[in-house]
């Protein structure tokens, strides 16, 4: 059976791992390398960096620590951030990540979704949908590296992961900004309305505070992954801590 | 020295890094007799099997691919690229392997099939397989598959059973990405290198 995904997730700015709350006040938490061999150690699926400053920044994310990561750990790993172009995406995957994932530059040009799935396949294809709700729906927001140039895109989410599917990407993560940081757990009601949309897998991500809330998400919304960051970076859970906790509810881990 | 044969997958540079972690070194080659006098070959691929195997009519690679004697092991696409042919661009391919590789249809299961997933074996005499317990779980990301069949050494369920992992002779090939599949990934290669 396909074991459910545990996917710590780095936010990176100038080289180093950083966490805010709600996208906001970023503490410095540790090194790239260091923290990304220690979750993989412990057992995660899968890790992603964002470089949380490069969309917004107009920059492209430093391949040069790319590399350092892909000689250095021996699972599955997704970059995102300002990658603007199918060219830079190639950068990305050639210098060892499996997975490049794109969100503002996805508002801003569609069709490098489908540009991309053609190029390296959708299976390397990640869409990050930073969702919250604006008065009558959930909303898709971009920029949101940076609190004064984060804004709304105007896309609904609904129709926006619809979208997204249909371009061809092959995976969906939705951050859902009201929960993330809050500790609270993952928004359970906006993941399953978007999980009935997909037929490509979706990671939940936003709002990880205990076990817990890992099993609620997977036991009430059959997401395939759940994206956390601080839980692990304050080291108040382990990964092998979440998958034991997952095991002991009858859900599939590795 | 392990020779990469040129493909074009993007997955290439994670696999020179996962033999470099083995300390075995490796090269990436798109000569035919360089390939063909080499002593051990990887066949990677990442993206679409129509994409590879023009790369491949491009290089002129695929007879010498069809000749290898010394052990051979095709990832992910490269393992597609070893059968007959793929629905994926309905491309025919080099043909080692007698089945067509088809799309995982499922209404129910999401697809790309992208995660960890349990191998269990159908056979125990593979040397590629050599201290790896049935039922681990491996690393893969892919839309299509290859069925169940005499070469299946092991299988993974996914809607229905494909395999995971294929021998005939000398060929060898693995739909999952070993290079990326942690502990037991880095035993499967490192079982392929000690061939």
């Amino acid at each position: 059976m396909l074991t459910k995904r545990i996917i710590p997730c780095l936010d990176v700015k100038d080289g180093q791992v950083v966490k805010g709350t709600k996208f906001r006040n970023h503490e410095v938490l540790g090194d790239i390398s260091e923290l990304a061999l220690k979750y993989s150690e412990q057992g995660a699926d899968e890790l992603v960096f964002y470089d949380i400053t490069a969309s917004s920044d107009q920059r492209t994310v430093d391949a040069k620590w790319v590399k350092d990561i892909a000689q250095l750990i021996d699972i599955p790993f997704c970059v995102a951030g300002g990658i603007i172009s199918v060219d830079k995406a190639r950068f990305i995957l050639n210098s060892g990540a499996d997975k490049i994932s794109i969100n503002s530059p996805a508002l801003e040009h569609p069709n490098l979704i489908s540009e991309m799935a053609k190029a390296f396949g959708s299976q390397c294809v990640v869409v990050g949908v930073d969702s919250i709700w604006h008065k009558d729906d959930y909303y898709v927001y971009k920029y949101t590296g940076d609190e004064a140039k984060t804004e709304n895109s105007k896309w609904r989410t609904l129709d926006w992961v619809k979208q997204v599917q249909a371009l061809g990407a092959g995976e969906v993560v939705l951050n859902c900004m009201s929960s993330d940081g809050t500790r609270d757990g993952f928004d359970v009601k906006q993941l399953k309305l978007v999980r009935e949309l997909l037929n490509i897998p979706l990671v939940a991500s936003g709002g990880a505070g205990k076990v817990e809330h890992f099993s609620d998400v997977f036991q009430k919304t059959n997401v395939d992954a759940a994206l956390a960051a601080g839980i692990f970076h304050r080291n108040e859970v382990s990964v092998q801590q979440v998958k034991e906790h997952l095991s002991e509810n009858g859900l599939p881990v590795r | 020295m392990i020779t990469i044969a040129d493909t074009g997958g993007s997955n290439i540079s994670s696999i020179r890094y996962a033999l470099k972690r083995l300390g075995e070194d490796s090269e990436l080659i798109a000569d035919a007799d360089k390939i063909y006098n080499s002593s051990k070959v990887i066949v990677p691929g990442v993206g679409a099997a129509s994409d590879s195997m023009q790369r491949l009519q491009k290089l002129e690679l695929e007879d010498v691919l069809l000749k290898l004697k010394q052990p051979t092991l095709g990832i992910c696409i490269g393992m597609h690229l070893l059968f007959n042919h793929s629905q994926e661009g309905d491309v025919d391919l080099l043909g080692v392997f007698d089945a067509e590789v088809k799309k995982i249809v499922s209404t129910e299961l999401t697809v790309p099939h992208m995660g960890w997933n349990q191998v269990n074996w159908c056979k125990d005499d593979c040397l590629l397989i050599k201290d790896i317990p049935s039922g681990e779980n491996f690393y893969f990301v892919h839309s299509f598959a290859a069925p169940v069949g005499a070469w299946t050494v092991g299988e993974t369920k996914y809607g229905e059973n494909f395999s995971a992992v294929v021998q005939q002779d000398n060929y060898f090939a693995v739909q999952f990405h070993p290079e990326k599949s942690s502990k037991m990934g880095s035993q499967l290669l490192r079982n392929f290198v000690k061939l």
